[in-house]
């Protein structure tokens, strides 16, 4: 990284003081607080929500997280970097079949029953808490092979292979074998039933134990938004900005444009897959191969557009909103997907930076003005 | 060798589909400069239109529409073409003036982001209840269905038969006949000349005099046509037209991009032979080693040609100028 810490912000396209937070990273604790605090709120969340709300409800706070995670990590891509992924989803599913696959079938093997084991924070939440980043780290793979041509493309031959990427994947995951339900079947099944793996093939991954409650949710969240926040304010994140404002000009400051861009993805690729493992042990919900299609990813690209490109509190807003609409408009099914259009072409004829441009939401209150990030003219 | 020949025959006539829908992709890259992700669903509006004047024509006609036997006189599909491009046209129009006329100046992300908009916005209002509808339908015969030619080739054990249809040697020729159209109209006509000056720098075609907008909403216009086109003759072939959502449809825009891409965006020739190119992978694939895979190799073809020759086939290097 050539990239220095005293680097303007090109973002702002001048050069102002040094950010005031500079100083405060010393210690270990100012680092780590966000996350405490995060993972505390998130079993809060857990243990008094679904008493106040009910099931249902819970759920779709569940659901919202979940869509919070994939539209905070695209906005790495597509917010920060400036690039335009439109696959999200793909590594979302890629991930969720990654991670319920080691659930499910150790699950089989070890306690003999697919069901879940142990209680709050016991073996089956630890395993199914290792196999969403299992489920993070193989999407993060494909995030490398996906963004490594990327780096020959520009946004919208780039927006192709991302979209061609989520349809190969979804053709690959149908021709997927049967699941093997029982344990004893397990054990006689032959190495040969592995390859393809059995997931389901076009009817879905049905029987993965479900694991996924609002503490791992919004432990996830609230990783993924540190990670997020963090790194926009890292040198590395800014030279992520500095490409999606000029890339030559960023590579004419030094910036390896190729390392960034690769990296963006693969991080972006990271996040998604462990929110497809939540998705995946979710109750009520059967993975299947037409999850990584085109309309799933549509539905993040339009939370980053309306949330703001680069911000990342706009983005959690806009995902709130649009998961929590549909649920309250259920009798639109319909017209859901003409709104969301409408809303993309007005978005872009008449505000193209999404609500909150690149500003987080405390920036636009008023009084405590934009310092990190003035308005481009 | 019956089936290389039958493999061959499917391949030119889902290849000249491809190329149809390619030349819209690569007309309007060329002069604007972004990837018109509306353009797949103008193929399915056509489709569609075709099939909604089909079903009402045809009874007027005394026919029945789903009888699958008897077809109607030759100039009925013919007329259902030519109404399915005149609205198709005026779609393409209004889709230009109303939604990326306003953005002529603005990122080109902003405009892909508007394009994907305009795709999703048709897909949805074409599958309301009362435009549509959201289950699929069986397109009427409009072409008799006869085998024009019968060979017997050695394949398999001994000798098999190859069928070349009537509604292949359709496709196959009209294609070719619009094809030769644009081909004229683009290297031979005035109009056609304006269009490559656009292309070329629209700044500097607009110093000389060229109207930018008219040769730009003209260039909508034809690739939309040709797009309506594409989408008749694609009912014609499959006759189950897929509800306007279906992922069928996208996968054929995807896939005549990737024809566009192929070829060297841009490029009107490059775009008719990325098409073929396509559809000769993807058959020969579907045929030889897995009909499971037969988009995979498409967007496999995709990525390497990305690799080796990012212009494309056709295309000339671009250098990048600060």
């Amino acid at each position: 990284m050539t990239v220095t810490h005293s680097a303007p912000e090109i973002a702002t396209s001048q050069s102002g003081p040094p950010s005031p937070r500079a100083g405060r990273r010393t210690s270990v604790w100012s680092g780590l607080w966000p996350l405490a605090v995060g993972i505390a709120l998130a079993a809060v969340l857990h243990f008094v929500l679904p008493r106040l709300i009910g099931q249902y409800y819970s759920r779709i706070v569940m659901d919202i997280g979940i869509a919070m995670i994939m539209a905070v990590s695209l906005n790495i891509v597509n917010g920060m970097t400036g690039q335009f992924s439109i696959g999200h989803a793909g590594f979302m599913t890629l991930g969720g079949y990654a991670a319920a696959l080691l659930t499910y079938y150790g699950s089989l093997s070890i306690w003999g029953t697919s069901l879940r084991h142990g209680g709050f924070l016991g073996v089956g939440e630890w395993m199914f808490a290792v196999s969403c980043l299992v489920g993070g780290l193989v999407a993060a793979g494909a995030g490398y092979v996906v963004g490594l041509p990327s780096l020959r493309l520009r946004g919208d031959y780039l927006a192709i292979v991302t979209l061609g990427f989520g349809e190969i994947l979804r053709v690959v995951l149908q021709q997927t074998g049967k699941v093997i339900d029982d344990a004893e079947a397990l054990k006689a099944a032959k190495w040969s039933q592995f390859f393809p793996p059995p997931v389901g093939g076009a009817v879905g991954f049905d029987g993965v134990p479900k694991y996924t409650d609002l503490f791992w949710v919004y432990t996830f969240v609230t990783i993924t938004v540190v990670v997020a926040y963090r790194l926009k304010h890292s040198s590395l994140g800014r030279a992520m900005i500095s490409i999606r404002e000029d890339e030559i000009a960023s590579q004419a400051m030094g910036v390896n444009i190729a390392r960034n861009k690769v990296l963006a993805f693969v991080l972006a690729a990271f996040f998604a897959g462990a929110a497809g493992g939540l998705f995946a042990h979710e109750a009520g919900v059967i993975l299947s191969p037409k999850d990584a299609g085109f309309q799933r990813s549509f539905d993040y690209v339009i939370m980053t557009v309306l949330g703001g490109r680069g911000s990342i509190t706009g983005v959690m807003l806009a995902a709130v909103i649009l998961t929590a609409l549909p649920e309250m408009l259920r009798d639109f099914e319909q017209y859901r997907l003409i709104m969301y259009a409408l809303l993309l072409i007005i978005m872009m004829l008449v505000r193209p930076q999404g609500l909150f441009g690149i500003h987080e939401v405390w920036q636009l209150w008023p009084g405590r003005g934009p310092r990190t990030a003035k308005k481009k003219t | 060798m019956a089936d290389l020949v039958q493999t061959l025959l499917t391949a030119l006539a889902i290849g000249s589909l491809y190329a149809l829908i390619a030349l819209g992709y690569t007309m309007v890259y060329g002069i604007l400069k972004f990837i018109n992700f509306a353009h797949s669903d103008i193929v399915v509006l056509g489709a569609w239109i075709s099939y909604a004047l089909a079903i009402k024509l045809l009874p007027m006609l005394g026919l029945n529409p789903h009888d699958a036997e008897t077809a109607p006189p030759l100039w009925v599909g013919a007329a259902i073409l030519l109404a399915a491009m005149l609205l198709c046209g005026l779609l393409g129009f209004a889709i230009e003036r109303f939604a990326y006329k306003p953005l002529r100046r603005a990122p080109r992300l902003n405009v892909l982001i508007t394009a994907i908009g305009v795709s999703l916005l048709l897909q949805n209002v074409g599958q309301l209840n009362y435009v549509f509808g959201a289950s699929p339908q069986k397109m009427p015969a409009l072409l008799p269905n006869i085998d024009l030619l019968r060979l017997s080739l050695p394949g398999g054990d001994g000798y098999r038969e190859v069928v070349i249809g009537l509604v292949d040697v359709m496709i196959f020729s009209t294609s070719a006949v619009l094809m030769l159209v644009l081909e004229y109209l683009v290297y031979r006509t005035k109009l056609g000349t304006a269009m490559r000056a656009v292309s070329f720098s629209t700044d500097n075609a607009s110093l000389m005099g060229i109207p930018v907008d008219r040769v730009v909403s003209f260039t909508f216009v034809l690739g939309s046509m040709l797009a309506a086109a594409a989408g008749f003759l694609y009912v014609m072939k499959y006759p189950g037209v897929n509800q306007p959502a279906h992922s069928i449809w996208v996968l054929l825009g995807l896939k005549a991009f990737v024809a566009a891409v192929i070829g060297g965006i841009g490029n009107v020739r490059g775009a008719v032979l990325g098409g073929f190119v396509i559809a000769f992978v993807e058959q020969f694939g579907a045929f030889y080693i897995s009909s499971n895979y037969r988009d995979v190799y498409v967007f496999a073809l995709l990525i390497i040609i990305l690799l080796v020759r990012p212009t494309g086939l056709l295309g000339s290097p671009v250098r990048e100028k600060v």
